[in-house]
Protein backbone atom coordinates (compact mmCIF):
# COMPACT_ATOMS: atom_id res chain seq x y z
CA UNK A 1 0.00 0.00 0.00
CA UNK A 2 1.17 3.49 -0.80
CA UNK A 3 1.40 5.93 2.08
CA UNK A 4 1.75 9.71 2.32
CA UNK A 5 2.87 11.88 5.22
CA UNK A 6 1.85 15.53 5.36
CA UNK A 7 4.39 18.23 6.10
CA UNK A 8 3.37 21.66 7.33
CA UNK A 9 5.42 24.40 8.99
CA UNK A 10 5.80 23.57 12.66
CA UNK A 11 4.98 19.86 12.40
CA UNK A 12 8.02 18.14 13.88
CA UNK A 13 7.06 14.49 14.31
CA UNK A 14 7.02 13.81 10.57
CA UNK A 15 10.43 12.13 10.59
CA UNK A 16 9.39 9.65 13.27
CA UNK A 17 6.28 8.89 11.24
CA UNK A 18 8.26 8.48 8.00
CA UNK A 19 10.67 6.11 9.75
CA UNK A 20 7.83 4.06 11.26
CA UNK A 21 5.91 3.74 8.01
CA UNK A 22 9.07 2.89 6.06
CA UNK A 23 9.95 0.17 8.53
CA UNK A 24 6.48 -1.33 8.65
CA UNK A 25 5.38 -0.97 5.01
CA UNK A 26 8.80 -1.65 3.48
CA UNK A 27 8.68 1.47 1.34
CA UNK A 28 9.24 5.14 1.99
CA UNK A 29 6.04 7.21 2.17
CA UNK A 30 5.44 10.07 -0.18
CA UNK A 31 5.82 13.44 1.55
CA UNK A 32 3.19 16.03 0.80
CA UNK A 33 3.86 19.73 1.42
CA UNK A 34 1.14 22.04 2.68
CA UNK A 35 0.71 23.94 -0.62
CA UNK A 36 -0.25 20.82 -2.60
CA UNK A 37 -3.86 20.89 -3.74
CA UNK A 38 -4.24 17.20 -4.46
CA UNK A 39 -2.92 13.87 -3.27
CA UNK A 40 -2.13 11.04 -5.70
CA UNK A 41 -5.04 8.72 -6.38
CA UNK A 42 -3.05 5.62 -5.55
CA UNK A 43 -2.28 6.73 -1.98
CA UNK A 44 -4.11 4.35 0.39
CA UNK A 45 -3.08 5.82 3.75
CA UNK A 46 -2.47 9.48 4.61
CA UNK A 47 -0.88 10.38 7.93
CA UNK A 48 -0.91 13.82 9.54
CA UNK A 49 1.89 13.69 12.11
CA UNK A 50 2.30 15.60 15.34
CA UNK A 51 4.00 18.86 16.17
CA UNK A 52 2.94 22.46 16.47
CA UNK A 53 1.67 23.55 13.07
CA UNK A 54 1.71 27.35 12.75
CA UNK A 55 2.97 27.60 16.31
CA UNK A 56 -0.44 26.53 17.63
CA UNK A 57 -1.57 30.12 16.94
CA UNK A 58 -5.27 30.86 17.48
CA UNK A 59 -6.04 27.22 18.47
CA UNK A 60 -3.96 24.07 17.99
CA UNK A 61 -4.47 22.90 14.41
CA UNK A 62 -6.81 25.77 13.49
CA UNK A 63 -4.67 27.42 10.82
CA UNK A 64 -3.41 24.15 9.34
CA UNK A 65 -6.98 22.88 9.01
CA UNK A 66 -7.68 25.71 6.53
CA UNK A 67 -4.71 24.92 4.23
CA UNK A 68 -5.37 23.59 0.70
CA UNK A 69 -3.68 20.26 1.33
CA UNK A 70 -6.07 19.49 4.18
CA UNK A 71 -9.03 20.02 1.85
CA UNK A 72 -7.49 17.39 -0.41
CA UNK A 73 -7.09 15.04 2.56
CA UNK A 74 -10.72 15.48 3.60
CA UNK A 75 -11.94 14.84 0.05
CA UNK A 76 -9.98 11.61 -0.07
CA UNK A 77 -11.10 10.61 3.40
CA UNK A 78 -14.73 11.02 2.39
CA UNK A 79 -14.10 8.71 -0.55
CA UNK A 80 -12.69 6.04 1.76
CA UNK A 81 -8.93 6.63 1.86
CA UNK A 82 -7.57 5.83 5.32
CA UNK A 83 -6.31 8.80 7.33
CA UNK A 84 -4.51 8.85 10.66
CA UNK A 85 -3.99 12.09 12.57
CA UNK A 86 -1.67 11.84 15.55
CA UNK A 87 -1.43 14.55 18.19
CA UNK A 88 -1.40 17.84 16.24
CA UNK A 89 -2.73 15.75 13.34
CA UNK A 90 -5.75 14.86 15.52
CA UNK A 91 -6.17 18.52 16.47
CA UNK A 92 -6.14 19.44 12.78
CA UNK A 93 -8.76 16.78 11.94
CA UNK A 94 -11.18 17.97 14.64
CA UNK A 95 -10.71 21.56 13.44
CA UNK A 96 -11.83 20.46 9.96
CA UNK A 97 -14.95 18.90 11.43
CA UNK A 98 -14.41 15.44 9.90
CA UNK A 99 -13.92 14.25 13.46
CA UNK A 100 -16.31 15.73 16.04
CA UNK A 101 -15.48 17.56 19.27
CA UNK A 102 -12.53 19.73 20.21
CA UNK A 103 -9.14 19.38 21.88
CA UNK A 104 -8.59 21.84 24.69
CA UNK A 105 -5.76 22.78 27.02
CA UNK A 106 -4.80 19.91 29.37
CA UNK A 107 -6.75 20.16 32.61
CA UNK A 108 -3.44 20.28 34.53
CA UNK A 109 -2.36 23.20 32.28
CA UNK A 110 0.95 21.33 31.94
CA UNK A 111 2.58 19.81 28.87
CA UNK A 112 2.58 16.04 29.45
CA UNK A 113 5.33 13.85 28.01
CA UNK A 114 5.24 10.30 29.29
CA UNK A 115 4.09 6.78 28.60
CA UNK A 116 0.44 6.00 29.30
CA UNK A 117 -1.74 2.92 29.04
CA UNK A 118 -4.43 2.79 26.39
CA UNK A 119 -7.44 0.54 26.36
CA UNK A 120 -8.55 -0.59 22.92
CA UNK A 121 -12.22 0.41 22.94
CA UNK A 122 -13.25 -1.11 19.61
CA UNK A 123 -11.74 -3.54 17.12
CA UNK A 124 -14.19 -2.46 14.42
CA UNK A 125 -11.71 -0.49 12.32
CA UNK A 126 -8.65 -1.23 10.21
CA UNK A 127 -6.53 0.58 12.79
CA UNK A 128 -7.66 -1.46 15.79
CA UNK A 129 -8.53 -4.86 14.32
CA UNK A 130 -5.06 -6.15 15.22
CA UNK A 131 -5.79 -5.76 18.91
CA UNK A 132 -8.44 -7.37 21.05
CA UNK A 133 -11.27 -5.37 22.59
CA UNK A 134 -10.33 -4.22 26.07
CA UNK A 135 -6.64 -4.95 25.50
CA UNK A 136 -4.39 -2.51 27.35
CA UNK A 137 -1.36 -1.29 25.41
CA UNK A 138 1.51 1.06 26.13
CA UNK A 139 1.77 4.32 24.19
CA UNK A 140 3.67 7.56 24.71
CA UNK A 141 1.96 10.96 24.84
CA UNK A 142 3.49 14.40 24.39
CA UNK A 143 1.04 17.28 24.25
CA UNK A 144 -0.34 20.43 25.84
CA UNK A 145 -3.79 20.43 24.24
CA UNK A 146 -5.12 16.90 24.44
CA UNK A 147 -8.15 17.44 26.62
CA UNK A 148 -10.87 16.02 24.38
CA UNK A 149 -14.27 17.66 24.69
CA UNK A 150 -17.58 16.80 23.07
CA UNK A 151 -21.09 17.92 23.99
CA UNK A 152 -23.38 15.24 25.49
CA UNK A 153 -25.16 14.48 22.17
CA UNK A 154 -21.87 14.05 20.29
CA UNK A 155 -20.49 11.87 23.05
CA UNK A 156 -23.62 9.71 22.97
CA UNK A 157 -23.28 9.36 19.18
CA UNK A 158 -19.63 8.32 19.50
CA UNK A 159 -20.59 5.64 22.01
CA UNK A 160 -23.69 4.44 20.15
CA UNK A 161 -21.77 4.17 16.89
CA UNK A 162 -18.79 2.45 18.56
CA UNK A 163 -16.46 5.20 17.35
CA UNK A 164 -14.23 5.54 20.40
CA UNK A 165 -11.02 3.80 19.30
CA UNK A 166 -8.86 4.21 22.40
CA UNK A 167 -9.39 5.31 25.99
CA UNK A 168 -6.72 6.10 28.55
CA UNK A 169 -6.71 3.07 30.84
CA UNK A 170 -8.08 3.69 34.29
CA UNK A 171 -6.01 6.14 36.27
CA UNK A 172 -3.71 7.18 33.43
CA UNK A 173 -5.76 9.98 31.80
CA UNK A 174 -3.01 12.60 31.32
CA UNK A 175 -5.15 15.56 30.23
CA UNK A 176 -8.66 15.50 31.69
CA UNK A 177 -10.19 14.25 28.44
CA UNK A 178 -13.93 13.54 28.65
CA UNK A 179 -14.77 9.84 29.15
CA UNK A 180 -10.97 9.18 29.08
CA UNK A 181 -11.07 9.45 25.27
CA UNK A 182 -7.65 9.17 23.61
CA UNK A 183 -8.70 8.47 20.01
CA UNK A 184 -11.85 8.45 17.87
CA UNK A 185 -13.02 7.28 14.45
CA UNK A 186 -14.91 9.11 11.72
CA UNK A 187 -18.45 8.11 10.80
CA UNK A 188 -17.17 5.95 7.93
CA UNK A 189 -14.52 4.48 10.28
CA UNK A 190 -11.58 5.15 7.95
CA UNK A 191 -10.29 8.26 9.75
CA UNK A 192 -8.56 7.84 13.11
CA UNK A 193 -7.53 10.76 15.29
CA UNK A 194 -5.56 10.13 18.48
CA UNK A 195 -3.41 12.14 20.87
CA UNK A 196 -0.86 9.39 21.76
CA UNK A 197 2.06 8.57 19.46
CA UNK A 198 1.93 4.92 18.30
CA UNK A 199 4.78 5.63 15.85
CA UNK A 200 7.11 5.97 18.82
CA UNK A 201 6.54 2.43 20.06
CA UNK A 202 7.06 0.08 17.13
CA UNK A 203 10.36 -1.73 17.71
CA UNK A 204 12.47 -3.17 20.52
CA UNK A 205 14.76 -0.13 20.51
CA UNK A 206 11.73 1.96 21.55
CA UNK A 207 11.19 -0.25 24.57
CA UNK A 208 8.17 -1.98 23.07
CA UNK A 209 6.16 -2.38 19.89
CA UNK A 210 2.55 -1.99 21.02
CA UNK A 211 1.97 0.72 18.39
CA UNK A 212 2.98 -1.47 15.50
CA UNK A 213 -0.30 -3.36 15.09
CA UNK A 214 -2.13 -0.09 14.48
CA UNK A 215 -0.08 0.61 11.36
CA UNK A 216 -0.10 -3.03 10.27
CA UNK A 217 -3.90 -2.89 10.40
CA UNK A 218 -4.04 0.37 8.48
CA UNK A 219 -1.73 -1.15 5.84
CA UNK A 220 -3.68 -4.42 5.54
CA UNK A 221 -0.69 -6.37 6.83
CA UNK A 222 -2.64 -8.41 9.36
CA UNK A 223 -3.53 -11.86 8.11
CA UNK A 224 -6.87 -13.14 9.24
CA UNK B 1 -12.28 52.16 7.24
CA UNK B 2 -14.49 50.11 9.50
CA UNK B 3 -13.17 48.97 12.83
CA UNK B 4 -14.67 46.00 14.56
CA UNK B 5 -14.02 43.95 17.63
CA UNK B 6 -14.72 40.23 17.87
CA UNK B 7 -14.89 38.65 21.30
CA UNK B 8 -14.62 34.87 21.56
CA UNK B 9 -15.56 33.18 24.81
CA UNK B 10 -15.93 29.59 25.93
CA UNK B 11 -19.48 28.27 25.93
CA UNK B 12 -21.23 27.73 29.22
CA UNK B 13 -20.54 24.25 30.48
CA UNK B 14 -17.11 24.00 28.84
CA UNK B 15 -14.47 23.74 31.51
CA UNK B 16 -11.85 26.48 31.45
CA UNK B 17 -8.75 25.33 33.35
CA UNK B 18 -6.89 28.53 32.41
CA UNK B 19 -9.68 30.67 33.85
CA UNK B 20 -9.57 28.56 37.01
CA UNK B 21 -5.81 29.11 37.33
CA UNK B 22 -6.25 32.86 36.87
CA UNK B 23 -9.01 32.86 39.47
CA UNK B 24 -6.68 31.06 41.87
CA UNK B 25 -3.91 33.58 41.25
CA UNK B 26 -6.24 36.54 41.76
CA UNK B 27 -7.49 35.06 45.01
CA UNK B 28 -3.85 34.58 46.00
CA UNK B 29 -3.29 38.29 45.40
CA UNK B 30 -5.94 39.04 47.96
CA UNK B 31 -8.90 39.72 45.65
CA UNK B 32 -11.61 37.94 47.55
CA UNK B 33 -15.20 37.43 46.53
CA UNK B 34 -14.52 36.25 42.98
CA UNK B 35 -17.41 34.17 41.68
CA UNK B 36 -15.46 32.92 38.66
CA UNK B 37 -13.05 33.83 35.84
CA UNK B 38 -13.45 32.78 32.22
CA UNK B 39 -10.66 33.47 29.74
CA UNK B 40 -11.47 34.52 26.16
CA UNK B 41 -9.94 36.15 23.11
CA UNK B 42 -10.37 39.56 21.47
CA UNK B 43 -9.67 40.31 17.79
CA UNK B 44 -9.57 43.88 16.53
CA UNK B 45 -10.28 44.01 12.80
CA UNK B 46 -9.87 46.84 10.31
CA UNK B 47 -11.81 46.52 7.09
CA UNK B 48 -11.69 48.69 3.96
CA UNK B 49 -14.84 50.54 2.89
CA UNK B 50 -17.76 51.98 4.81
CA UNK B 51 -20.53 49.42 4.32
CA UNK B 52 -21.11 48.28 7.86
CA UNK B 53 -23.80 45.76 6.94
CA UNK B 54 -21.54 44.00 4.44
CA UNK B 55 -18.63 44.12 6.87
CA UNK B 56 -20.78 42.62 9.61
CA UNK B 57 -21.70 39.71 7.35
CA UNK B 58 -18.06 39.19 6.39
CA UNK B 59 -16.99 39.18 10.01
CA UNK B 60 -19.68 36.69 10.92
CA UNK B 61 -18.33 34.38 8.19
CA UNK B 62 -14.80 34.90 9.54
CA UNK B 63 -15.98 33.87 13.00
CA UNK B 64 -17.75 30.78 11.71
CA UNK B 65 -14.86 29.72 9.49
CA UNK B 66 -11.84 30.46 11.63
CA UNK B 67 -11.90 32.89 14.54
CA UNK B 68 -14.14 30.77 16.77
CA UNK B 69 -14.41 27.03 17.17
CA UNK B 70 -18.16 26.86 17.52
CA UNK B 71 -17.95 23.42 19.11
CA UNK B 72 -16.63 25.03 22.29
CA UNK B 73 -16.78 28.80 21.76
CA UNK B 74 -19.32 31.60 21.28
CA UNK B 75 -18.50 34.87 19.58
CA UNK B 76 -19.86 38.39 19.55
CA UNK B 77 -19.21 41.13 16.98
CA UNK B 78 -19.06 44.82 17.74
CA UNK B 79 -18.77 47.35 14.92
CA UNK B 80 -16.91 50.28 16.47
Amino acid sequence: MKTAVLQLPGLNRDRDMLAALTLISGQAPQTVWQTETSIDDDVDLIVIPGGFSYGDYLRSGAIAARMPVIKAVIEKAKKGTRVIGVCNGFQILVETGILPGALMRNASLKFVCRQVKLEVATTQSAFTEGYSKGQVIDCPVAHHDGNYFADPETLADLKDQDRIAFRYAEGTNPNGSIDDIAGILSENRNVLGMMPHPENLIEAAHGGDDGRRLFEGALNLISA
Amino acid sequence: MIKARVTVTLKNGVLDPQGKAIEGALTGLGFNGLEGVRQGKVFDLEINGDNKTAAGKDIEAMCEKLLANTVIEDYSIEIL
